[in-house]
């Protein structure tokens, strides 16, 4: 399981960046990138989303 | 990789209030000064309700300016969750209400008139040490530039990760983070706009409250504030709660979106140290917004002031150990962060309330009681009148209030 985030949905406000404990996630320009290697799966980026924009996926 | 000779004195990452304040007071004491910012646009998206009062003017010696202070704020009106409200308003203005990119503009603007630099479009990657430097990586039109300071200022926001880069923890805690979304809508109307108007209860915005700031005639900023885990229990998050509380007023829900903001707010959970080797932190970055009402544009001004004195001083003692720029820690805590704490022990105290709780307080208690609560600045033996006074009706909430200001 790892983080993934909705492009369609996001607004890139960066919350999800501020509450990840582990740095896995970080915002450039108007995208997220989650780095699947450092995700403990924790959902406190799915908690804090204002707009529902992530999610915990199986990873491919 | 690309190179750049100039080594500056102070490099501030992040050009928003905070940044740029520090730049400003940087420049103005004639250090080197490069303000980095990843975005395309200074200002802009806002994650903000962009209402400053007049107390945070005189602090930061601004005048208000009609093409940015575009909505002068008299007073505030508090409903309760059971719609009974409270108005509180003065003859004159008390603050504004900011279009917030053409502030930051001229802040900017400020800036480099005294000899900042300022680079858009600048991504830090990666921030290093070497020789008693900060080594920035920075990613730019797909090529990484080298960046060289003596010093760093991360105003980077919520979502810092300079500070991190660099060893100093600032990672905000789901308890002590809200989730924020807004609207600015035009062509919406029912509600006095002199007043910042603030709904209350915990159908309204569990752990938080729906604002309307007004922004000019038949628009405003209309959003809300929720505490971050609350989404967990009620399967609702920030988004959902406002558009089914517009919906349910009817001067709103025929209005128009003009813009659409979000962003995390982090109320509370001060940093017991904003220094580290070579670097200080301000603004969001460093957890500087009131952990009552989440605002934070004046306070991440004068934090950034603040951390921009402390590094003139380094500057000017040739020190940049974390050792030297701790007393800014100590200084921050004694000008703005006691008084924060104070107002988040308040606020965990809000936290405690029913809703009949807050129907029955809005009934009772006057506004300067009110506020000495929420200032955190009534005495034990206040206390303990008010309790006499107001609260025996209700003993829950008395307990309550005992187990707070002990």
């Amino acid at each position: 399981m790892s983080a993934k985030n909705n492009s369609n949905k996001c607004l890139y406000c960066g919350a999800c960046v501020g509450v990840c404990p582990v740095g896995a996630i970080t915002l450039k320009d108007t995208r997220i990138f989650i780095d699947e290697k450092k995700c403990i799966n924790c959902g406190a980026c799915v908690t804090i989303c204002p707009v529902g924009a992530m999610k915990l996926e199986k990873k491919i | 990789m690309d190179s750049n000779e100039v080594l500056y004195d102070v490099i501030v990452v992040g050009a928003g209030p905070s940044g740029l304040a520090a730049g400003l007071e940087l420049a103005k004491g004639n250090a080197s000064v490069l303000i980095l910012d990843r975005k395309q646009e200074i200002g802009c998206p806002k994650r903000c309700a962009e209402g400053l009062s007049n107390r945070w003017f005189d602090i930061m010696n601004l005048k208000p300016k009609p093409e940015w202070a575009v909505q002068e704020i008299k007073g505030a009106v508090l409903y309760g969750p059971n719609g009974k409200d409270v108005k509180m308003k003065s003859e004159n203005a008390l603050g504004y209400v900011l279009e917030r990119k053409m502030f930051e503009k001229e802040l900017a603007i400020n800036a480099v008139k005294l000899g900042a630099k300022i680079l858009l479009k600048h991504q830090v990657i990666n921030a290093k040490r070497e020789n008693g430097l900060v080594k920035l990586e920075v990613e730019v039109n797909n090529e990484v530039k080298e960046f060289k300071g003596k010093l760093v200022i991360a105003c980077d926001g919520i979502d810092s990760l300079i500070a991190r880069m660099l060893g100093l923890n600032t990672k905000n805690n789901l308890n002590d983070t809200d989730s924020g979304y807004q609207y600015e809508m035009t062509g919406i109307s029912g509600y006095d706009e002199n007043c910042l108007h603030l709904y209350f209860g915990t159908q309204v915005a569990p752990r938080g409250y729906i604002w309307i700031f007004p922004k000019r005639e038949g628009t405003a900023n209309v959003g809300i504030g929720i505490g971050a885990y609350v989404s967990n229990e009620t399967k609702l998050n920030a988004k959902e709660y406002l558009d089914r509380w517009i919906q349910s007023q009817p001067g709103l829900k025929n209005g128009s979106i003009i813009e659409v903001n979000a962003g995390g707010i982090p109320v509370g959970g001060f940093l017991e140290k904003m220094t580290a080797d070579n670097l200080l932190v301000a603004g969001d970055a460093g957890h500087m917004v009131d952990p009552i009402h989440g605002g934070g544009i004046g306070i991440a001004m004068e934090g950034g002031r603040l951390a921009a004195k402390n590094a003139l001083r380094a500057l000017k003692e040739n020190d940049y150990t974390d050792k030297n720029l701790n007393q800014y820690t100590q200084e921050w805590f004694d000008t703005r962060g006691n008084e924060l704490k104070r107002r988040l022990k308040s606020r965990h105290l809000l936290e405690q309330l029913s809703d009949d709780d807050f129907n029955y307080l809005a009934e009772s208690i006057t506004m300067d009681e009110a506020l000495a609560i929420g200032n955190g600045t009534l005495s034990k033996t206040d206390m303990a009148i008010l309790f006499t006074k107001k609260l025996v009706k209700r003993p829950g909430l008395v307990a309550i209030m005992m187990k707070y200001f002990q």
